[in-house]
């Protein structure tokens, strides 16, 4: 290892990259749009259900659990309704997704301490949304009927099954999403630009003339890493900020921590890609190799959008070979969580792991080539 | 002194074909050598193998004594290399790709600055460090990359198709460069297929099919030639061209110019031949005279008693 050397590689390199606009609007622009987008456009909360109502009961008793569903937020009420044929026809017409529908003898069954049946009908064809919404129902009932009890004499206390949610107290999706992103896109850009770095050398003909002077392969290798690391850290501590300051996620553990973990995700991510790059020698070939060797992996099957838990045991047994599934796990964990290295450890030795992994792999392959 | 270059046997296949066949040579130090032969007769095999690019399927090679085989970094030290395709980085400028190279080669500090100027100077670029190399004609290009390629003084300068698609005038102050280097003592290998730049070489070995064919200086090389050569001057060239080539003695007739070169079999009355198959196809004969080879002339021959070439 030779440090001139080192430096004019890297020097070279963020000079290339500083030229390239493609690269720097991959580089910058695409995470901050992907945090944007996934922090506020997706989220998977269900808010602001819209609902009618049926209220053919008309007593106070009726609107009091009418106003039980609005005033929890998670519903509005955007039309009365008098028929039953009018729910087919909004259902149908997706205006609303739920009917609350109170039958006429409903205070009299509540006065009666008979069970007082209402009916909920749900728009089934986004499944998620309606149990979702389902699930709230089912708790806005439970707690007006306990408040009821509570009000009049009550022979039985019924069970409250009381829940608390630990680590994202709000079970906001945003918090889950955010650091998880923050690993995906370093995935991206570690696949996506080194993808492209050393196809680039084969195809203009300058590997050669590089082979052909004293530079040692891992200096090539590390020489074109350097400036991509500098990137990801950039685009961590941009994606933390925004995170934190933007979307009001919490950021409950140690920065240094984070970094220390990213720069080892990265080394190995980048190692990848360059081993993809001198692998395929060229650009096109290195891009789709990349992606779904990669990006896919890391979207995938890291447990950002779907929890491994609930993949079949061949799938689960495959993240484990996808980096990104450590990274999410400490980017969750320092976030949420503010947990520590006495936890994380684990995914931290896996990412050292696949940071040399990553690196062997990468310098092996110009063996042939660069003595 | 110890020669610059020495080749013993070397040989590279990839899978059936032989690339490089048994070749044998070496090089004196402050030589400008020159590897002549068509494409595909093994020069770039040859010189990635002698610039650590590229191992040996078998034999030895030392470039400026050191094993290319064992001890390729070493020598990567003392070379400079400059490949067929212009191999820059054209989207950094002249000035960052000489720092660049410096960098490489370790040529630092204040011998980097006096190297830097002395390149500038060299390649005529010292208005246009600041210009992207991209925008750079084919010409300076070359120059340029010739530049980095000396910027560490290296002992001995390897040189594949160097002016390949640039001006003759700029090729010919290319040449001018590489012989000031050799008369700094500097050994040059370079590789070409343009016959007039054949001619500036001290030494010329002629490639083909992966073997030597030949290797003399190149006066030599024209005075060996044994096929005697005539040129003539007639009214109607193609015709006469068509007529000598089925005539008995004649190896090969040519358009050269306004004139017919046309080479005979030894020992043959060559004059009778020439104006009785001129007669027969009623052409006139205007002038006719015996010539010396040129480097092409004993190329075409040396290549024909070879087999040929492998075209492609």
């Amino acid at each position: 290892m030779n440090g001139p050397r080192l430096w004019a590689m890297s020097r070279k390199e963020a000079i290339q990259l500083s030229r390239d606009p493609r690269s720097l609007a991959l580089a910058f622009l695409l995470p901050m749009a992907l945090l944007l987008f996934f922090g506020y456009a997706i989220t998977f909360d269900v808010k602001h259900i819209k609902m009618a109502v049926l209220d053919q009961s008309r007593t106070q008793q009726s609107r009091a659990l009418v106003e039980a569903f609005e005033s929890s937020g998670y519903f509005t009420v955007t039309q009365h309704i008098s028929h039953h044929a009018e729910s087919d026809r909004l259902l149908g017409r997706g205006k609303v997704r739920l009917v609350l529908v109170i039958p006429p003898h409903f205070s009299q069954d509540l006065a009666g301490r008979r069970p007082a049946a209402v009916q909920l009908l749900l728009d089934g064809g986004d499944a998620n949304t309606a149990t979702i919404a389902q699930n709230y129902a089912f708790a806005i009932a439970t707690r007006y009927s306990t408040e009821l009890m509570g009000a009049g004499v009550a022979p039985t206390i019924p069970v409250v099954p009381e829940t608390r949610v630990w680590y994202n107290e709000t079970l906001q999706s945003r918090n889950m999403v955010v650091p998880g992103l923050i690993a995906v896109i370093m995935a991206i850009i570690a696949a996506m630009l080194t993808a492209l770095t050393i196809a680039r050398e084969w195809e203009r003909g300058t590997m050669e003339q590089l082979a052909a002077t004293p530079v040692h392969r891992l200096e090539v290798v590390l020489g074109k890493l350097l400036p991509y690391v500098a990137i990801g850290f950039i685009d961590v501590a941009l994606a933390a900020l925004a995170g934190v300051f933007i979307l009001g996620v919490p950021l409950r553990g140690s920065s240094v921590l984070l970094f220390g973990m990213t720069l080892m995700f990265l080394l190995g991510a980048l190692g990848l890609g360059i081993f993809i790059s001198a692998a395929v020698k060229t650009q096109i070939l290195a891009t789709q190799v990349a992606i779904i060797g990669t990006f896919l992996p890391a979207l995938l099957l890291s447990g950002f959008m779907f929890s491994i838990a609930n993949m079949p045991l061949v799938l689960q047994a495959i993240t484990y070979l996808v980096p990104a599934r450590y990274f999410i796990t400490v980017t969750r964990g320092i976030f949420l969580k503010g947990i520590g290295i006495q936890t994380l450890w684990i995914e931290g030795l896996a990412m050292v792991l696949f940071a040399a992994v990553g690196l062997t792999l990468a310098t092996r392959v110009f063996k042939k080539e660069i003595a | 002194m110890s020669d610059a270059v020495v080749v013993r046997g070397l040989t590279r296949t990839f899978g059936e074909f032989v690339a490089v066949d048994n070749v044998s040579f070496s090089v004196a130090p402050g030589e400008i050598f020159g590897f002549l032969g068509p494409n595909g007769a093994g020069k770039t095999t040859t010189i990635k193998m002698l610039t650590g690019l590229l191992r040996p399927t078998s034999g030895f090679a030392s470039v400026a004594g050191f094993d290319v085989n064992t001890q390729a970094h070493e020598l990567k030290l003392r070379i400079g290399y400059m490949s067929q395709l212009f191999s820059l980085y054209a989207d950094l400028t002249v000035d960052e790709n000489i720092q660049l190279f410096g960098g490489l080669y370790s040529v630092l500090g204040d011998r980097f600055k006096e190297r830097r100027e002395w390149v500038l100077e060299m390649a005529g670029l010292k208005q246009h460090c600041r210009t992207l190399t991209a925008r750079l004609p084919l010409g300076f290009k070359q120059r340029l990359a010739l530049g980095c390629a000396v910027l560490h003084q290296p002992q001995i300068l390897f040189l594949d198709e160097p002016t390949s698609g640039v001006d003759p005038l700029a090729r010919r102050s290319f040449w001018d460069m590489i012989h000031d280097f050799a008369a700094s003592g500097t050994t040059v290998f370079v590789s070409t297929h343009y016959m007039e730049e054949a001619e500036y070489c001290h030494r010329l070995a002629l490639m083909n099919r992966g073997g030597l064919i030949a290797m003399d200086r190149p006066a030599a090389l024209r005075l060996a030639m044994n096929e005697p050569i005539w040129s003539l001057r007639t009214d109607n060239a193609p015709q006469a061209v068509g007529a000598l080539r089925r005539a008995p003695g004649v190896i090969d007739a040519a358009m050269f110019g306004r004139a017919v070169h046309v080479t005979l079999q030894k020992d043959m009355a060559a004059e009778d031949i020439i104006r009785d198959t001129l007669a027969t196809a009623g052409r006139t004969c205007e002038s006719l005279k015996q010539v010396t080879a040129s480097l092409e002339d004993v190329f075409v021959s040396l290549v024909r008693h070879g087999g040929g070439a492998v075209v492609g």
